[in-house]
C-alpha cells in the first residue's frame, strides 16, 4: 500500500495545515475572489520550489505580463530574473484577445500544450502554475471545445509527472467562475479577503484533499515582505512539554509570593487589574529581569508607543534603553484596530518564530476586544497561549479589568497557569493598590493581600499591615509603621506583632473583629 | 512538414499580395482539415496571388512562445497589415474570408 505522495510549497504553516503539502504530480485547484493572494501563493510555490527544494518551475501566465509579475514580485524579495537565467524558472505570458482572432471551424489547444511541454522540457520542470487559465474563456468562445481541451490538459499534466497548481476566479455560488473545480478532484484551496468592521483579513481553508487528513478550519493568513504565512493555530493539543525551571518576575517581594522562585519558565501569566494599578510596570519589570539574564524578550504593546513605555519606565527607576540596544528586548506597537485579530495572532506568531524569544508581554490583551468578539478573542488568546507555551516560552499577559465588564479575564484566567490581581483599594480619602495571587499552579502561593506601591524607585510589595482599624494602606500604614518603629522587621517578630496587636485590638473593639480575622486566617489555610 | 509556396520562396511580397503563415500540429484531423481548406480557399480566391508558408510547430516549439500560440490550427494573415488571425480548421470559408479581408462579393 502506499501512501499519497506530497509536494512542499515551502510556504509557511501551509505544508502543516496540508499535512506535507499538496499532492505529488497532481493538480490542486488554488481559488478566490479578487486580491485574495492566488498568484502570489502560486508564485511562492514556484520560487520557493526553485529555491529550497531545486525542483525547477514553469509559470504560465496568462493575466499579468511577464514584466509585471516580476516586478510585482520583486517586493516580495522574489527575484524572477535571477532564477531564470540559472534555468530553474521559466515564465510564460499567454494572451488570448477575442477581437484579434477570428474562429473558423474546429480547433484544439495544442499551441498551449507545446508550450507548456516545451518550457517544463528545457529546464526540467517538476512544477507547474496554470494562472489564471479561466482566462482562456473570456477569449475563445466554443466552450464545447474548451472544456474539452482543459479535461485533456489536466490529464497531460498528471501524466507528465508535474505537481501543479491551477488558480481560479471565485465564482457566484461556486468555487470558480467556469467551474474548473470539475477538472481538478485532488485537492481545493480556497482563500478569502473578508472586511469585517472595516478590517480586512485573510483566511485560507483547504476545501479538500482526496486521499489525506488535512486541517479543515479557515486559516489566517498573512501576507508581507517574505510571502504567504499560514496559521496552523489550531492543532491545539494538550501534550506539551514543561519546565520545572523557575524564573524572577523582577520583583522580589512578588516572586516570595509564590514560593520565592518565581514563575515557571513557559508559564502564562496574567495580570489583571483597573486603570492605572501598575499593569505594565509588572510586565515591564518582568521583562527587564528576562533581559538581564541575557535572554530575549518581546514586548507587544497595544496601547503605547515603544518611546513611551520606556520614558514611563525611567520614571520608576527601570531603564529599558540598554537591553534594547543590546537586542535583548523587541517592541512591536501596533493599535488593535490596524488589522484584524487573526491578523494581530499571525504577525505575534512570526516575530515570534523570527526573533526566537524567552519572553512574551502582551499588554494588554483587553484591547483586542475592541477589534473582534469575545469569544473570538478567547480562542485566539488561547491559541496564541498554546503556541508560546509549546515553544516554551513565558508570556506575560495584562488585563483591564472594569466594574462593568470581567469577562475577559474569566475567559483567560482557565488558559493561564497564574494569575496576579491588582485592585484599588479606596480608604481616607486615599488611592491605594493592593496585589494578591489568585492563582498559581503548581507552586505554593501567598494567600495574603499585599500592599503594591510604585514609587520612583521602582515597584514594591509591602506586606500587608493591620491596624486598629483592619487592614491599613498607603498614608496611614506609613503613620502606623512610623509608630511602630523599632519594633522588630523580619518577619517572625512582625507576625508575633500583629498577632499581639489582635489581642490588643478584640480586648478594645470587642470580639467582633478577632472572630472576622479568624474567619479570614482559616480561609488561608484551607488553601 | 512540407512547405508549400506559390509566389517563389525568398521572393520580396509583392503589393498587394496575401501573405499568410498557418501553423498546424502534425497530421491532426485538425491539421490536416485546415491544410486542405486552407489551400482549396487560396486557390479559389485568391488565384496566384498569395504566399502560404504552412508551419508545423511540433517541429520548432519555441515558435509557439514566440507567435502567441495557443489555439491550432490557426492562420496568420502577415500582409496586408493589419495583422489578422483564425483558428480553427477554416472549414467556415465567410469568416476566412473576411479574416484575410477579401470581400465576398468575389464569389462566382
Amino acid at each position: 500500500m502506499q501512501a499519497l505522495l506530497k509536494t512542499k510549497t515551502g510556504i509557511n504553516g501551509l505544508d502543516e495545515i496540508t499535512v506535507g503539502g499538496i499532492p505529488q504530480g497532481r493538480t490542486t485547484l488554488v481559488c478566490g475572489g479578487p486580491g485574495c493572494g492566488k498568484t502570489l501563493l502560486s508564485m511562492e510555490f514556484i520560487v520557493k520550489g526553485a529555491m529550497m527544494y531545486n525542483e525547477p518551475g514553469v509559470f504560465i501566465a496568462f493575466e499579468e505580463k511577464t514584466e509585471e509579475l516580476t516586478t510585482n514580485v520583486a517586493s516580495l524579495g522574489f527575484d524572477l530574473q535571477k532564477l531564470q537565467k540559472a534555468k530553474k524558472l521559466r515564465l510564460d505570458y499567454v494572451h488570448i484577445d477575442r477581437d484579434e482572432i477570428e474562429e473558423t471551424g474546429e480547433y484544439d489547444l495544442d499551441g498551449l500544450f507545446i508550450r507548456l511541454e516545451h518550457a517544463i522540457d528545457s529546464i526540467g520542470a517538476k512544477r507547474v502554475v496554470l494562472d489564471t487559465i479561466e482566462n482562456l474563456f473570456s477569449g475563445l468562445s466554443n466552450q464545447a471545445i474548451l472544456r474539452a481541451e482543459l479535461r485533456r490538459l489536466f490529464h497531460w499534466l498528471n501524466e507528465k509527472g508535474v505537481t501543479a497548481i491551477v488558480t481560479g476566479e471565485q465564482g457566484e455560488g461556486k468555487l470558480t467562475r467556469n467551474g474548473l473545480e470539475e477538472y481538478v478532484s485532488d485537492c481545493v484551496i480556497l482563500l478569502d479577503h473578508r472586511v469585517i468592521n472595516q478590517i480586512s483579513t485573510r483566511r485560507l481553508r483547504v476545501v479538500k484533499y482526496r486521499g489525506s487528513v488535512h486541517g479543515t478550519n479557515e486559516y489566517p493568513f498573512l501576507i508581507d515582505e517574505n510571502g504567504i504565512s499560514v496559521l496552523p493555530v489550531t492543532s491545539v493539543k494538550l501534550e506539551r512539554k514543561v519546565s520545572a525551571e523557575r524564573i524572577s518576575t523582577g520583583i522580589p517581594s512578588l516572586d516570595e509570593m509564590v514560593g520565592g522562585k518565581g514563575f515557571y519558565r513557559g508559564s502564562s501569566i496574567l495580570i489583571s487589574g483597573t486603570a492605572g494599578t501598575g499593569k505594565t510596570s509588572i510586565a515591564a519589570y518582568f521583562a527587564n529581569e528576562t533581559c538581564k539574564r541575557n535572554e530575549k524578550c518581546i514586548f507587544f504593546a497595544f496601547e503605547e508607543s515603544p518611546a513611551q513605555i520606556i520614558r514611563n519606565m525611567k520614571s520608576i527607576g527601570l531603564n529599558l534603553n540598554p537591553h534594547m540596544k543590546k537586542g535583548l528586548l523587541h517592541f512591536h506597537s501596533a493599535r488593535p484596530a490596524l488589522y484584524g485579530l487573526e491578523m494581530h495572532l499571525a504577525g505575534i506568531y512570526k516575530l515570534v518564530k523570527e526573533v526566537k524569544p524567552s519572553v512574551v508581554v502582551l499588554d494588554p490583551i483587553t484591547n483586542l476586544v475592541t477589534i473582534g468578539l469575545l469569544h473570538e478573542v478567547n480562542s485566539m488568546l488561547m491559541r496564541l497561549i498554546d503556541f508560546l507555551q509549546s515553544e516554551n516560552i513565558t508570556v506575560v499577559l495584562t488585563a483591564l479589568t472594569s466594574v462593568m465588564d470581567q469577562k475577559i479575564d474569566e475567559g483567560v484566567s482557565s488558559l493561564v497557569d497564574a494569575w496576579i490581581s491588582v485592585k484599588d483599594l479606596e480608604s481616607n480619602g486615599e488611592r491605594n493598590r493592593a496585589v494578591y495571587v489568585m492563582k498559581s499552579r503548581g507552586m505554593k502561593h501567598s494567600n495574603q493581600v499585599r500592599e503594591f506601591v510604585i514609587s520612583d524607585r521602582g515597584v514594591q510589595l509591602i506586606e500587608i499591615f493591620v491596624g486598629a482599624g483592619g487592614i491599613v494602606v498607603g498614608s496611614e500604614r506609613d503613620a502606623e509603621m512610623r509608630r511602630k518603629a523599632g519594633e522588630g522587621e523580619n518577619e517572625e517578630q512582625f507576625r508575633n506583632e500583629q498577632a499581639r496587636r489582635r489581642q490588643t485590638d478584640s480586648s478594645v473593639n470587642g470580639t467582633k473583629k478577632a472572630g472576622k480575622k479568624t474567619n479570614k486566617n482559616n480561609h488561608g489555610q484551607k488553601r | 512538414m512540407q512547405k508549400n509556396r506559390k509566389g517563389g520562396a525568398k521572393a520580396p511580397v509583392r503589393d498587394g499580395v496575401f501573405v499568410l503563415r498557418l501553423y498546424v500540429t502534425g497530421a491532426s484531423p485538425n491539421s490536416v482539415r485546415a491544410i486542405t481548406n486552407t489551400k482549396n480557399l487560396c486557390n479559389e480566391y485568391l488565384v496566384g496571388n498569395y504566399d502560404l508558408e504552412i508551419i508545423d510547430v511540433y517541429q520548432q516549439p519555441e515558435i509557439a512562445k514566440h507567435e502567441n500560440l495557443i489555439a491550432l490550427p490557426m492562420l496568420i494573415k502577415k500582409h496586408p497589415l493589419p495583422e489578422r488571425r483564425m483558428i480553427g480548421d477554416m472549414s467556415d470559408t465567410e469568416r476566412v474570408l473576411t479574416g484575410i479581408g477579401v470581400t465576398t462579393d468575389n464569389e462566382k
